[in-house]
């Protein structure tokens, strides 16, 4: 008899526009791949269960756990981190220039998968209640508590996203922002 | 919290899936959604020598209404039946109780076959399944059997599915006329496992103001979900009326024997079922009055 299925596996991966090729294990898990096989390294591990939320990538366009899936599941599809959010170098997604401006990250570690899961909640929901907001991040944890910054900076990234980019509040004069 | 060895298959065909569950037995772990097999195997909780991925078998998805249930094939996700408008028609009590499933990028992953076969005592779509007198379609290479729900879920995190066996489908019982159906529960965050659910479906008679039948399903309070059967056959016959609901509150909390945890004490689910037995009871006879109306 022979055995079934194989330990290792080549899959042919989008990830931000860019189609990567790997030989890997089959027990790799997908955030692993993203950070040791790729190094993008935006995408942040927290507890590996799919408790926090804080590895949480668009798989076709779709938020998901990243821990919660092996490589080889996403062979031929497309996977979006937040490495793919910033149109260019020294420029800022609106998302981004949101939590920027309204403080909505304190350490950090949780931002990449708020902006992934707000990224596909928003363009769902343009024009979202507070209520809304807490529900749509309710699986990604803050360990720094700063719930009421995120839940702002949701709020105005909203507002961003709505008007297409123009300045939606007279004070920004850096011209990193767009 | 990296999980152990094993060997991968995800077949295109059914038919070869089943094929590997009948030459490997509880060797073999069929992977759904993975939300809750994955992190077993990330705690090496599970350690299966091969994983078959049925995330590339077109047959296993799609939900259809048929012969008076709606049929929603194994590997449908939470999130398509939540946007389901078939789903919202027909069986409203799924459609309410499917936004309670974990967050929005679980349910993305999740499915129904998965969520039912992994028969969490505090998950959702179990205790629809029992509330609606649903039923689940297992298959394999010995052949089909369809399994009503009060038989299917026979202990903690245990269905009477074989090793060599697949949940295809789980059918959802659309509702009989002059029905209306809620879903309440508590827990410490939207999405949390709930500390105590419940889902009520009550029929109302063609005066528009007597009880023809009530369900009561209730899940966090047992090793699997569990209907309060002394409490229903009570209510039927009953007025229409807050009177009503509280006395089938009393009567809940005498039919249940939840246990403690470090979540909640046995008294507290206790009390909260009563109190979301009242509630979702009110509820959903106000829909089923509503639905007379129009």
């Amino acid at each position: 008899m022979t055995a079934v299925g194989s330990e290792r596996r080549t899959i042919r991966v989008t990830v931000n526009g860019t189609l990567y090729e790997r030989e890997v294990e089959a027990r790799l898990l997908l955030s692993d791949f993203l950070r040791h096989e790729l190094g993008l390294t935006g995408t942040h591990v927290g507890c590996e269960h799919g408790v926090c939320g804080a590895c949480t990538v668009l798989l076709d366009g779709e938020p998901v756990r990243s821990c919660l899936l092996f490589a080889v599941q996403v062979d031929g599809h497309a996977i979006e981190t937040v490495e793919g959010l910033a149109p260019r170098d020294g420029e800022l997604h609106r998302l981004q220039r949101a939590f920027w401006e309204k403080h909505g990250l304190q350490c950090g570690y949780c931002t990449p998968g708020m902006l992934m899961v707000l990224k596909a909640f928003l363009a769902e929901h343009p024009d979202p209640t507070e209520e809304e907001i807490r529900e749509a991040i309710s699986g990604n944890l803050c360990r720094c508590t700063g719930y009421q910054n995120i839940v702002e900076a949701a709020r105005y990234a909203a507002q961003l996203l709505r008007s297409s980019g123009r300045v939606v509040e007279a004070n920004h004069a850096d011209p990193l922002l767009r | 919290m990296k999980p152990p060895r094993f060997r991968y298959t995800a077949p295109e065909r059914l038919d070869e899936a089943l094929a590997v569950l009948a030459e490997l037995g509880d060797e073999a772990k069929p992977l759904a959604g993975g939300q809750s097999l994955v992190p077993m195997l990330n705690m090496r909780l599970a350690r299966p020598s091969v994983l078959v991925d049925l995330n590339r078998i077109p047959e296993l998805d799609g939900i259809e209404l048929v012969d008076g249930y709606l049929r929603i094939r194994a590997m449908t996700r939470h999130r398509a039946v939540e946007r389901s408008s078939v789903v919202a028609q027909h069986q409203p009590l799924l459609s309410e109780a499917i936004r309670y499933v974990g967050h929005l990028p679980i349910r993305t992953r999740g499915t129904v076959g998965g969520s039912i076969t992994h028969a969490d005592p505090a998950a959702e779509l179990p205790g629809v399944l029992l509330a609606l007198d649903g039923a689940v379609e297992l298959l394999s290479q010995r052949g089909e059997r369809v399994v009503p729900a009060a038989e299917f879920f026979v202990d903690l995190l245990t269905t009477v599915a074989a090793p060599d066996e697949l949940v295809t489908a789980v059918r959802f019982p659309v509702l009989p006329p002059n029905s209306g159906t809620a879903w309440l529960e508590v827990a410490r965050r939207h999405g949390d496992y709930a500390l105590v659910g419940v889902g009520a479906v009550v029929t109302i008679a063609s005066d528009g103001r007597t009880i023809e039948e009530a369900r009561l399903s209730f899940i966090g309070v047992s090793v699997t979900p569990v209907r309060a059967r002394a409490a229903e056959a009570a209510l039927r016959g009953q007025p229409v009326a807050p009177d009503t609901w509280r006395a089938a509150a009393v009567a809940v909390r005498e039919d249940l024997d939840p246990t403690s945890d470090i979540h909640a004490s046995a008294a507290y689910r206790r009390s909260v079922a009563g109190v979301l037995a009242e509630r979702a009871l009110a509820l959903a006879a106000q829909r089923a009055q509503e639905g007379i109306e129009r």
